[in-house]
């Protein structure tokens, strides 16, 4: 699995167990339109660490804070690739 | 003679800049302190609070706000009450607070308390009408959360909850203060005190409000200085809506602040001061760190100061301030403040160079964006559970709300050898949690364990984050 498939299957499992309605995914979505609140969030960077091995919000030197769903993956993406 | 400056809020208010006509704004209206001072908060105006030990439980902040500025001096006792206690705890806080009255909207679902008066709070104070008034000592009870899931309840006054608070040279008459918090939580409370200390308008949070329109209400506002958790601060920054608002003084409380949510904060708002405040609903406000760093000098603790005096005791922070609450309520409760005048927070510090920095809590507490979490209370659902002999649930690193909750689990032989499908069980053991539960209380990852350790005295061992 790609670092965005598998990041995109995340937030589907999460939205399932955490009975939340998302919206359509796609890289020009807000964040914040999204449907997940901050614990939301918070879990899915979670299980990305477990399922991944990164988590570029920790690791990295100074990151900016993602806004969209496409900055979101392509933090994940980058941090894939250093 | 009758002394003009009795301790109440309704005396701060009369004795503030006269020139100025602070606002207190909610998300459904807004009025001006002056004028709740001169109204009546309740439906009932002739209702006397003397003497009452009161229930403040209004859903609305607003309608909170005017509520407790009219009973500040009034009645004997106020408990501020939060909007998501369960009908079962409200019950049980009610009974220990000795509650005889409790100040509610039509609104208000979380209580039933058959036998107790009622009185109906105003949304707006009207300035019509009047009510009584007083400038007794009154109590306030500040929940917060216990190991059981019932809240604790913990006993402050006017005095002890404004001890912080000095004023301040840099605040304009155009300070306009706001916070993510609610202002029936210690941190938000402090904000609301602050500004009405200091005769500044305050823009109030409003429960599952979206953050966009929360912005825009506090762009219109003007709102200067504003406080907040830093997972309140990072979901700001992750609206992508941060350049709404051009704050001159940002706060955070409530949790451990790291670097990255220091920095990307100070980056956000270049020109506003970012600062770091140590407090809690017990304690009272430790400190205030204004350098833009994670952690606080080392210098800072045992040093003499007039306010606050802090020492490190078996690594965790201890403070000993005319800000700490007295006591909890409650007889089998134990002591807040310590034979020596020290609160011990349970917080626990490590010094790295220059600095000592904030590494977690005693108990295997967690706090979850802001939101203490006791294990024990999470372990008793999961132990309830029939396959299940024991569980131990821990926190774990999160960059987004400091901490989740994770648990690990011992199923009970004879399920362990009857070879089920772990992830249903699994699942089946998370619906029980989810279930009982709050949602940031529930685990977001469960594990199957062989054993858990324990320690010589019989007792989980238990990690910290």
């Amino acid at each position: 699995m790609t670092v965005r498939s598998t990041i995109l299957s995340e937030i589907y499992k999460i939205a399932v167990a955490q009975k939340r309605d998302i919206s359509t995914l796609h890289d020009d979505l807000p964040l914040m339109d999204s449907g997940f609140d901050s614990l939301c969030f918070a879990v899915l960077v979670a299980h990305l660490e477990d399922d991944l091995g990164l988590d570029p919000f920790s690791s990295a030197e100074e990151i900016e804070f993602p806004v969209t769903l496409g900055d979101f993956i392509a933090l994940y993406e980058n941090a894939a690739r250093t | 003679m009758q002394r003009e400056h009795n301790l109440t809020l309704s005396n701060i208010i009369r004795h503030g800049d006269p020139t100025a006509s602070p606002v207190c704004t909610g998300a459904n209206g807004a009025i001006s302190f002056a004028d709740i001072v001169a109204g009546s908060g309740f439906g009932d105006d002739a209702f006397d609070f003397n003497d009452r030990s009161v229930l403040l439980a209004t859903p609305d902040q607003l309608t909170s706000a005017i509520a407790l500025i009219k009973l500040d001096g009034v009645a004997r006792r106020v408990v501020l009450c939060l909007p998501d206690v369960s009908v079962r705890d409200v019950q049980a806080i009610a009974a220990t607070a000795e509650v005889d009255v409790v100040v509610r909207t039509e609104d208000t679902s979380n209580v039933d308390l058959p036998g107790l008066r009622a009185v109906l709070a105003r949304p707006i104070a009207d300035a019509t009408r009047s009510c009584p008034t007083g400038t007794r000592r009154t109590e306030w009870v500040l929940l917060t959360s216990g190991t059981s899931g019932t809240p604790k309840l913990v006993l402050h006054d006017l005095g002890s909850l404004i001890g912080a608070i000095k004023p301040s040279a840099k605040a304009l008459p155009s300070t306009v203060w706001a916070t993510f918090y609610d202002i029936r939580r210690y941190g938000g409370l402090q904000i609301f005190l602050r500004a009405l200390l200091g005769g500044h308008s305050m823009i109030l949070s409003h429960r599952d409000e979206p953050i966009g329109e929360h912005l825009i209400r506090l762009a219109q506002g003007g709102v200067s200085h504003i406080s907040g958790t830093p997972s309140h601060w990072r979901r700001l920054l992750m609206s992508g809506l941060a350049g709404n608002i051009a704050p001159a003084y940002v706060r955070l409380s409530g949790e451990i602040a790291d670097q990255s949510v220091l920095d990307a904060l100070q980056a956000a708002f270049p020109k506003a001061g970012v600062s770091h405040a140590y407090a809690s609903t017990e304690a009272g406000v430790g400190f205030n760190v204004i350098d833009g760093r994670a952690g606080f000098p080392a210098a800072m603790a045992d040093a003499a100061n007039d306010d606050v005096a802090m020492t490190i005791h078996d690594g965790s922070l201890r403070l000993r301030s005319s800000r700490t609450a007295s006591r909890y309520l409650g007889e089998t409760q134990p002591a807040i403040v310590g034979p020596d005048g020290f609160v011990d927070t349970g917080d626990l510090v490590e010094l790295r160079g220059d600095r000592y920095h904030f590494v977690g809590r005693r108990g295997g507490i967690i706090n979850v964006g802001g939101q203490k979490v006791h294990p024990e209370e999470i372990e008793a659902v999961i132990n309830g559970h029939p396959a299940v002999h024991m569980s131990l649930v821990q926190g774990r690193r999160s960059p987004i709300t400091g901490a989740l909750v994770v648990a690990d689990v011992v199923l009970k032989q004879q399920r362990r050898d009857a070879s089920e499908n772990p992830d249903a069980l699994a699942e089946d053991i998370l619906d029980r949690c989810r279930a009982a539960l709050a949602t940031y209380k529930v685990p977001t990852r469960l594990h199957f364990v062989a054993q858990l350790d324990v320690s010589a005295s019989g007792k989980l061992v238990r990690s910290h984050v």
